[in-house]
């Protein structure tokens, strides 16, 4: 309304610049950012869906090996005391802009993950756990969710690589400067240097349980 | 100059290299295999008659459920774990209905004694891991242990029909329309821009020429055959022929000359529109119905 007040001149300057901004924006990536910002949104958001899939199906896991009369205790109590440090984390979408505590985040159920491998390994060695389809099912359940975190996870890095590229190449980077739109951090191997070494196997002494 | 010429020269030939690099490393793990069936068998173990049966066995789960299911036989997955293998495949092969997303996959690799029940997301609930490795552990392993491939996976098709038959999924539209245009680029948005922008210049320039009633009527025609061409079905061809030639003809949208007074409404039928199938599921081809999303859903096993 207040338009029709202005004289026409000033209209027309207006809406030049309205045109002009937005052609600018949008050829500097602006809208590019947008998009690959909640792509990335999206996919973190999967990834802890499915950690908290795996957080909610360790009681009933720990719960069923507990019903085994003499299960090693020292790997169960590992799971849970990773498990409640894994969940203690405010895990929030806004952790793919803080490196640091997505790096925690990361540590704290890379611990999770390798805790219950190992109490998965230990149960394989109780014959009555073994023959219990009630735990034989949680099994498989844990697997194809180990199975979704790594796709969530996957989808997650190409999502975040696309991001990255885009707030790093000329000119969508001056867009990005001017946002203050940062790199996000993407997964890594936890354990670069061990895995970079090959296992030494030996069949001569008796595997340690 | 010149060094600054021959700086860019070694950094192109770099890069070039590079990506040589990441081409021969990505080469490394088994290629997706094409999709040219419902059973792929590259590990020689099924005869040709235990193929055709178990395909007709899925397409008829197809026709009546409108779940895609395909088997795909391997020698081995390696270096890459079964799971890792079935994922990158289900990934890009994208099978299930486009709108449902409903598709599973079944990978043997027969000399690692590995298998895998890949479920779409549509179908976790119909199909949830548990019950997979149930399915795996029941009916293909015992099976696979005595060497009858066949017999393994034709029971498992079984369980899992039931299964998927229980979930209640929309029912399959009686014609796949959606195996042609999962290769998409048409939606209706281009179709009506297309009818109202397009449709007044050709009318116009084909009333000049023929005069109006042969003009419209030339006009429906092309729009209705452009449509069919687009979309592949007949309905919505006819429909935007009939438009056409409404537009043109009746309303009188794109003014050519001498066209004002002469003549009443046309009331000649439809402006073309195709005859004949719409594409799909005949001859045996069949095509992925570009839905399914995969996310690491289903069970692993071995025998």
């Amino acid at each position: 309304m207040f338009l029709t007040l202005s004289s026409p001149a000033r209209r027309a300057r207006g809406l030049l610049a309205a045109l002009f901004a937005a052609l600018v924006l949008s050829g500097c990536g602006y809208n590019s950012f947008q998009q690959l910002d909640e792509q990335v949104k999206a996919a973190w958001s999967e990834v802890l869906n499915q950690y908290q899939r795996r957080a909610d199906l360790i009681p009933n896991i720990v719960a069923t090996v507990k019903g085994e009369a003499n299960f090693e205790q020292e790997t169960l109590t590992k799971v849970i005391e990773a498990r409640s440090r894994a969940t203690s984390i405010q895990a929030t979408p806004e952790l793919v802009n803080d490196p640091e505590a997505f790096d925690k985040f990361q540590k704290a159920q890379g611990e999770l993950t390798g805790a219950l491998s190992r109490l998965m390994v230990v149960a394989e060695q109780y014959p009555n756990l073994k023959a219990n389809q009630a735990f034989q099912d949680l099994r498989v359940q844990l697997e194809g969710t180990e199975n979704r975190i790594t796709v969530a996870r996957n989808r997650y890095i190409k999502t975040v690589a696309d991001y990255n590229v885009l707030a790093r190449s000329f000119p969508s980077n001056l867009t990005a400067m001017v946002f203050g739109y940062k790199v996000k951090p993407s997964f890594t191997v936890q354990n670069e240097a061990q895995i970079s070494v090959p296992p030494s196997v030996s069949f001569d002494k008796p595997a340690s349980k | 100059m010149r060094a600054a010429a021959r700086r860019l020269q070694a950094a192109l030939l770099w890069c070039v290299l590079a990506c040589c690099s990441v081409l021969a490393t990505a080469q490394d793990v088994l290629p997706v295999p094409p999709l040219t069936g419902r059973v792929i068998d590259q590990s020689a173990t099924l005869t040709a008659e235990q193929v055709s049966a178990l395909s007709a066995k899925l397409q008829s789960i197809e026709e009546r459920r409108g779940t895609q299911i395909v088997v795909l036989m391997v020698p081995s997955t390696l270096p890459e774990d079964i799971a890792a293998y079935a994922q990158r495949v289900a990934d890009s092969w994208k099978i299930g209905r486009r709108d449902v997303g409903d598709g599973l996959l079944i990978v043997v690799a027969k000399n690692d004694r590995r298998i895998r029940v890949e479920v779409a997301k549509a179908l976790e609930g119909a199909v949830p891991d548990a019950a997979a490795g149930r399915i795996i552990n029941e009916q293909i392993a015992p099976a696979f242990k005595a060497n009858d491939y066949a017999g393994g996976l034709n029971s498992a098709v079984d369980r899992l029909e039931q299964r998927i038959a229980g979930e209640g999924l929309p029912a399959p539209a009686p014609r796949t329309g959606g195996s042609r245009s999962g290769r998409g680029g048409f939606d209706i948005q281009d179709l009506a821009i297309f009818l109202f922008v397009g449709v007044p210049i050709l009318g116009g320039i084909l009333k000049g020429i023929f005069g109006r009633k042969l003009g419209s009527l030339l006009t429906g025609g092309a729009v209705g055959g452009i449509g069919w061409f687009l979309t592949a079905s007949a309905l919505i061809a006819a429909g935007a022929g009939l438009l056409a030639l409404l537009l043109v003809g009746v309303m009188g949208i794109g003014g050519g000359r001498g066209s004002r007074g002469s003549g009443g409404p046309i009331i000649w039928g439809g402006g073309g529109g195709g005859f004949g199938g719409g594409g799909g599921f005949g001859g045996g081809g069949f095509s992925s119905g570009g839905g399914g999303d995969v996310g690491g859903g289903g069970a692993s096993g071995r025998w």
